[in-house]
């Protein structure tokens, strides 16, 4: 195998290499010179992108494994792999970014002895913990395949409706709870985003994302491997999203007016110009496309509709994370570059390890009829097709 | 009965032998420059503030009902029924929920460690369990802190604010504020322009039944999602045997 080096190898290598930096001053220098953190801002980047968005961009697993094997909508079958598999990597990253985060993580196991079950940390712990279990199992039949063991794969087969309720329990529970991390804070948190509706909104914003971030995967891993793209998958996942996005809509705006801010919200602010960005990229831009039939059902444009959703659902993380913390604390909080690249390697590493997978592990067996055109490989997808070699 | 400070700022002649001896109490290093640094901090457990000629004492407030405690995954911080919140480093996984949690900001962090704790005023507990007051009370040389029964304290701040109504606010900081605390403030100046959260922002509700409404409703949610979920695989997958037996045919697919 020759090693050729693409803009997209150099890119990575870039980032791999500034990343390990990085895990160098955070370990061998301490949070404080790693960091912008502060007594003040005790949680950066690393809660509002890596814990609170990496959460949500892995929902995808969770959102199909209950569409597919839950609601039988057989259609989706073909995009359950992917997506548990991403969702399979993006627990695991967000168990790395975690060990970062935390002070001391060398005692991440007392978590496991010392229990306080009013914490809704520990609820969160505890969940994540036991659903990565359940989709290492959800991820085993592809290695298993593979190797062609016949007899492991009957047994995963024969727990597969405990496994498929115990991930949507389990998700249920923490994804919602990630929201519940702030109900402790009415004082602290801008009105904005202060709401005791909060795990609502957290369960709601998931499956929103998990639906585009499918789409927004299929489309991707399509263009990067040169494989079909599955039209009526993406036209099926394309209207949930429009009906998930209208409820979360119809939620946020109820909340609003519930606790009287409705006005507020349109004067302009600092905090009301973070809430603008957020409400456009996840409401206004991706509602308009998706409610013209045209958009449905075009691949290209289900796509950006998609990267819109997911872009406004982070901001929405980010803006409860940080930017709704800033009038409290006093003072702006913006990551220092070591953080970004702690951050920046995890999600390059997911790229690598998907392409890794996808390469070795039948990921996308099921449709391994007639291959179409090959599109150009586009921006950001270079990594993923040629991760593996 | 519980333990706690009180803290009149009017008595208070900003000293800072309060800081002097809770740093010694604490092993902490203390001198002119530490003195003069006007914020609390992984080394700084209390501070005292001057505006307009008046002080004002920073320390953790030790809550009835702590935000900390009830936050933190692993229980390193929990309240004594003696009064103190105190911390146990073992147990510390360094997530600073505590941090973010506290409504009056207290915890602080050791940024510079490769090891960090969280620092924070821990009522002295080892004193109070022998019998003893806390190392600022004791030092105090006009009273302005106060160690006692929280009860006592709170009876002697009311009749101290009734027999000198022009010298005080006419509150107890502390008494109610986030469900009540075990440190309780009156001054003349308002405890808000100290940095302290005003009573109206922070509420008289305990911090914990704000995420208590939700984690309570989580032993029922279990089983009751579970049953849910169960039923429609049960019902979805049904359909299909059922269709399947129907059509009488052999399916060779997977499922």
């Amino acid at each position: 195998m020759k090693f050729k080096l693409t803009f997209w190898k150099v890119v990575f290598i870039v980032i791999m290499v500034l990343g390990l930096y990085s895990t160098y001053v955070r370990f061998g220098r301490g949070l404080g010179a790693a960091t912008n953190m502060t007594d003040q801002f005790p949680w950066g980047l690393w809660i509002g992108f890596d814990l609170l968005c990496g959460v949500m961009l892995a929902a995808g697993g969770f959102c199909m494994v209950g569409a597919v094997y839950l609601f039988n909508v057989k259609r989706l079958h073909p995009v359950v792999r992917p997506a548990v598999l991403t969702a399979f990597l993006g627990y695991l990253l967000f168990i790395v970014g975690l060990l970062f985060d935390l002070g001391r993580p060398w005692f991440i196991w007392h978590q496991m002895i010392y229990m306080n079950f009013h914490s809704v940390m520990f609820e969160v712990g505890v969940c994540v913990m036991t659903y990565t279990t359940v989709l290492f199992f959800e991820f085993l039949p592809n290695v298993f395949e593979r190797l062609n063991w016949k007899t492991p794969i009957k047994w995963i087969h024969k727990v597969y409706p405990l496994l498929i309720v115990a991930g949507i329990l389990l998700s249920t529970l923490h994804q919602s709870s990630l929201g519940s991390l702030y109900l402790i804070m009415p004082s602290k948190l801008h009105p904005f985003w202060y709401s005791p509706a909060l795990p609502f909104f957290f369960f709601g914003s998931a499956i929103a994302v998990g639906l585009a971030m499918t789409i927004f995967e299929s489309t991707q891993s399509a263009k990067a491997f040169g494989r079909q793209l599955e039209l009526p998958v993406l036209v099926t996942l394309g209207g949930a999203l429009l009906v998930a996005l209208w409820v979360n809509l119809l939620l946020r705006f109820e909340d609003y007016f519930h606790r009287g801010i409705l006005k507020q919200i349109f004067k302009p602010s600092y905090e009301a110009y973070f809430l603008w960005l957020e409400l456009v990229l996840t409401f206004v831009i991706p509602i308009t496309m998706l409610s013209f039939k045209k958009v449905r059902l075009s691949p290209q444009l289900l796509y950006l509709a998609s990267i819109s959703t997911v872009l406004g659902f982070i901001t929405n993380r980010l803006n409860i994370a940080v930017i709704g913390f800033e009038t409290f604390v006093g003072h702006h909080y913006a990551p220092k570059w070591t953080e970004f690249m702690v951050t920046l390697m995890i999600v390059a590493m997911g790229f690598f390890l998907f392409g890794l997978a996808v390469k070795y592990l039948p990921i996308f067996q099921a449709e391994k009829e007639e291959t179409l055109e090959e599109p150009e490989v586009p921006v950001g997808a270079g990594v993923l097709s040629h991760a593996g070699d | 009965m519980s333990k706690a400070i009180l803290y009149d700022a009017t008595m208070c002649i900003g000293c800072k032998q309060c800081e002097g001896a809770c740093a010694q109490q604490n092993n902490l290093p203390y001198d002119d420059r530490v003195a003069a640094e006007p914020v609390q901090s992984a080394h700084k457990y209390t501070v005292v503030l001057t505006k307009d000629d008046k002080f004002m004492r920073r320390l953790c407030m030790h809550c009835e009902k702590p935000a900390c405690a009830s936050v933190c995954p692993v229980g390193a911080l929990h309240k004594t029924s003696a009064g103190p919140v105190i911390y146990d480093v073992w147990k510390c996984i360094g997530c600073r929920y505590c941090m973010v949690a506290c409504p009056f900001s207290q915890p602080k962090y050791e940024w510079g460690s490769l090891n960090p704790r969280v620092r924070k005023c821990i009522m002295c507990p080892d004193r109070v369990a022998a019998g003893k007051q806390t190392a600022c009370a004791e030092i105090c040389p006009t009273g302005a802190t106060k160690f006692g029964e929280r009860d006592d304290l709170i009876e002697e701040a009311r009749s101290r604010i009734r027999q000198n109504p022009s010298n005080y606010k006419p509150r107890i900081y502390g008494l109610e504020e986030v469900g009540g605390t075990s440190v309780l403030i009156i001054a003349a100046a308002n405890v808000e322009d100290y940095g302290y959260p005003s009573s109206a922002k922070i509420g008289d509700t305990p911090m914990p039944e704000y995420t208590g409404r939700v984690m309570d409703r989580i032993p029922d949610f279990v089983p009751l999602w579970t049953l849910v979920l169960g039923g429609i695989y049960w019902v979805t997958h049904r359909r299909d045997e059922v269709a399947a037996a129907e059509a009488n045919e052999k399916n060779g697919s997977r499922r």
